[in-house]
């Protein structure tokens, strides 16, 4: 998803008005992901092997081929409407600043770190990867204070996991440091 | 009177230490997140869910209920004090309260709202008492194509009156309702989107689809567009109101609920179009008008009282129709779901004491969101000074840990994660994310409702319309949608008759 506002490299000149084009309707990438959906459940839908199973009128074919052609459909009047000038309005917030262009580097890393994090979470524990995952994401949101964000992290985490898995029985994975502990 | 005697029954059930201390709990932790910047009411809700999932169905909707109004205050306490109200129906309160902050009267302001708020919380659980049992009954007589019709009216209505785009809103729609199809089908087991793999089987878990779409899709677009420096909030006192506020507000902390009410009950109402309705009456019915736009502070009492009202409504159609007209709910639901609960006519019947239990402890939540938000206010308005960096890697934080909480599988961290980049490109892209909410959460049920109906007519489409109700309901809809047309139509009709005089 992050990839859509991503445009093709270098096309010599004719290419930059391509690309300004392009990036005036990067909206036609939803379109794309709209109809690449569809023709995904529609295969998946007609692919299905019901007849035995299927009871009554309406089998489990029905609504997903229903929805397939609903996203087909949509996909298209969406890029009609992108097309005649059509634009879907970014959603503004409390600490939303849209007069910057985005900042995908943030975006990308935050991604990462959660990833990184749900990969930690088993092995590791769940203090040491909620730790790491607050850090990090407090470092790629900007925070530079390299005395207190760990300490800041590490404390909430086990607070967390001693409040949920102690306290309100909702079991997380305490890991080697637990063990030790 | 039977109502009566169960709404006793319900407070025995809430007013026991532990629930009481639940409640308490839910109030407290639903106004700190709510107030936190950039989380609404919805957010906050998906992201306590995983804090209930330890107790039992009823401790935990007690706390749920604290939650819920917890968080709405909350969020008129960011728009009060920050001018920059995190969802559409707090955008009200910024327009008056702000200015009164501004102007040194931000202590006023919070109490109206306070006070707004315990008055409209009030008076709209009483007419939920009043009202709900009566919709039950007439419910339990509905059978599916009435159901069916019931949660088309809740698709179309929720794309087409909310937004400003229908495609767009459609769009979401129907990528929610792709994400409900994902697992076995409910009537026969078929496979559908799994791809062979076994957590899919299972399906995208509700609660992770919201998480996802609330709080990461929001996280990951805010550090896309992370506004340097942020809007300082002003500092305030502990709330109080003179005697000449309390004159100025009473009669509109008790209009509001009434506007609020019956918008909150009905589909794609919510507390966006009665908080602004409330806000346009109270300036008409006010004595000093010259005040409006510069901190009146009618215009905070009336559109909070209103939007807490609505609350209440949004539980009529939620705990009898199963029907979530807002996101809140449709969390809500979400948490009902988890308990293998499901919300409709029979709910009233079968968990009594859950239900009658949750409605008295809204009452006590109301009294103690009061005792507990006006002394504590200062130390609410200190939390809007969080560091930003800390604030959304804190919501990253519990979004991970709530999704973990769902079933303790790290599949589930990776689809959150996937749902949330979903949620990013459709912030970037205007996509409204409460369609897709619902889409997943009436989706398979409303395909169940639709396979029965055409069951028992033997595959007939007239099945889905052979009652009375499904009948008006359809007609609702059609009313829905033809009135932009009509509207467009006239407007046609109308400039060209401009045109025509003109020339």
């Amino acid at each position: 998803m992050t990839t859509r506002t991503e445009l093709p490299e270098d096309h010599e000149k004719p290419a930059a008005g391509r690309r300004s084009w392009l990036r005036d309707h990067s909206e036609l990438g939803v379109c794309a992901l709209l109809l690449a959906l569809g023709v995904l459940v529609l295969t998946d839908a007609l692919t299905m092997d019901v007849d035995i199973t299927q009871r009554g009128p309406v089998g489990p074919k029905t609504v997903p081929v229903v929805v397939g052609i609903g996203l087909l459909v949509i996909a298209a009047l969406l890029a009609v409407d992108v097309l005649r000038g059509g634009r879907g309005e970014a959603e503004g917030g409390e600490d939303v600043d849209l007069s910057e262009p985005a900042d995908w580097r943030t975006v990308l890393l935050l991604s990462g770190i959660f990833l990184g994090a749900a990969a930690l979470i088993e092995p590791a524990g769940f203090p040491v990867a909620g730790a790491l995952l607050f850090w990090g994401a407090a470092f790629a949101l900007g925070s530079r204070r390299v005395d207190h964000d760990p300490l800041i992290a590490a404390v909430l985490s086990l607070i967390t996991y001693v409040v949920f898995d102690k306290l309100l029985g909702v079991p997380l994975p305490g890991g080697p440091l637990m063990g030790v502990l | 009177m039977n109502a009566l005697n169960s709404l006793m029954d319900g407070f025995g059930t809430a007013l026991t230490p532990l629930n009481l201390l639940w409640a308490a709990l839910g109030v407290l932790l639903g106004t700190a997140i709510g107030v936190l910047p950039g989380i609404g009411p919805a957010m906050a809700v998906a992201l306590l869910l995983p804090v209930t999932y330890g107790l039992d169905p009823v401790a935990a909707f007690i706390m749920f209920a604290g939650i819920y109004y917890g968080a709405m205050f909350g969020g008129s306490t960011t728009s009060i004090l920050l001018n920059t109200p995190g969802e559409s129906a707090a955008v009200v309160a910024a327009m008056e309260g702000n200015p009164m902050a501004k102007a040194g009267r931000g202590a006023q302001a919070l109490a109206a709202a306070a006070i707004g708020h315990f008055a409209g919380g009030m008076i709209g659980t009483i007419l939920l008492v009043a009202l709900a049992p009566t919709v039950a009954d007439l419910a339990v007589d509905i059978g599916a194509p009435d159901y069916f019709a019931i949660m088309v009216l809740a698709f179309i209505a929720v794309t087409s009156v909310l937004g400003s785009s229908r495609i767009r809103g459609l769009a979401s729609l129907l990528i929610g309702l792709t994400i409900g199809l994902v697992g076995l089908d409910q009537m026969t087991g078929q496979q559908r989107l799994t791809f062979g793999s076994l957590q899919l089987a299972d399906g995208v878990d509700v609660v992770i689809v919201a998480v996802g779409l609330f709080a990461i899709g929001e996280a990951l677009w805010v550090a896309a567009h992370l506004r340097r420096g942020t809007a300082a909030p002003i500092p305030v006192g502990r709330p109080w109101l003179g005697r000449g506020d309390v004159r100025r507000t009473w009669k509109s902390w008790l209009r509001g609920p009434f506007i609020g009410f019956p918008f909150g009950a009905i589909p794609a109402g919510g507390a966006e179009i009665p908080t602004f309705l409330s806000y346009v009456t109270e300036k008409r019915l006010s004595k000093h008008k010259d005040e409006w736009g510069k901190g009146a502070i009618e215009g905070v009492a009336g559109p909070e009282s209103a939007a807490s009202a609505s609350a209440a409504g949004t539980l009529v159609s939620m705990l009898t129709l199963g029907l979530p007209t807002t996101a809140v709910a449709a969390v809500m639901l979400a948490a009902f779901q988890q308990y293998g609960i499901q919300p409709g006519p029979l709910l009233f019947e079968r968990e009594p004491e859950l239900v009658w239990g949750l409605i008295a402890s809204l009452f006590v939540g109301m009294v103690l969101l009061l005792a507990l938000n006006l002394p504590l206010a200062p130390v609410w308005a200190k939390l809007l000074r969080i560091p930003r960096p800390y604030l959304y890697a804190g919501i990253m934080f519990f979004a991970a840990v709530g999704a973990y909480a769902v079933g303790g599988e790290v599949i589930d961290l990776v689809i959150l994660l996937v749902i949330g980049l979903i949620g990013f490109g459709m912030r970037r892209y205007g996509l409204p994310v409460l369609p897709a909410v619902i889409g997943v959460i009436l989706g398979p049920n409303a395909e169940q409702q639709l396979r029965r109906a055409l069951q028992i007519s033997d595959g007939s489409v007239t099945g889905l319309v052979n009652t009375p109700f499904s009948v008006t309901v359809y007609a609702v809809i059609v009313l829905l949608l033809a009135w932009p047309l009509v509207k467009r139509l006239v407007l046609r009709a109308r400039t060209r008759t401009d045109a025509s005089s003109r020339a």
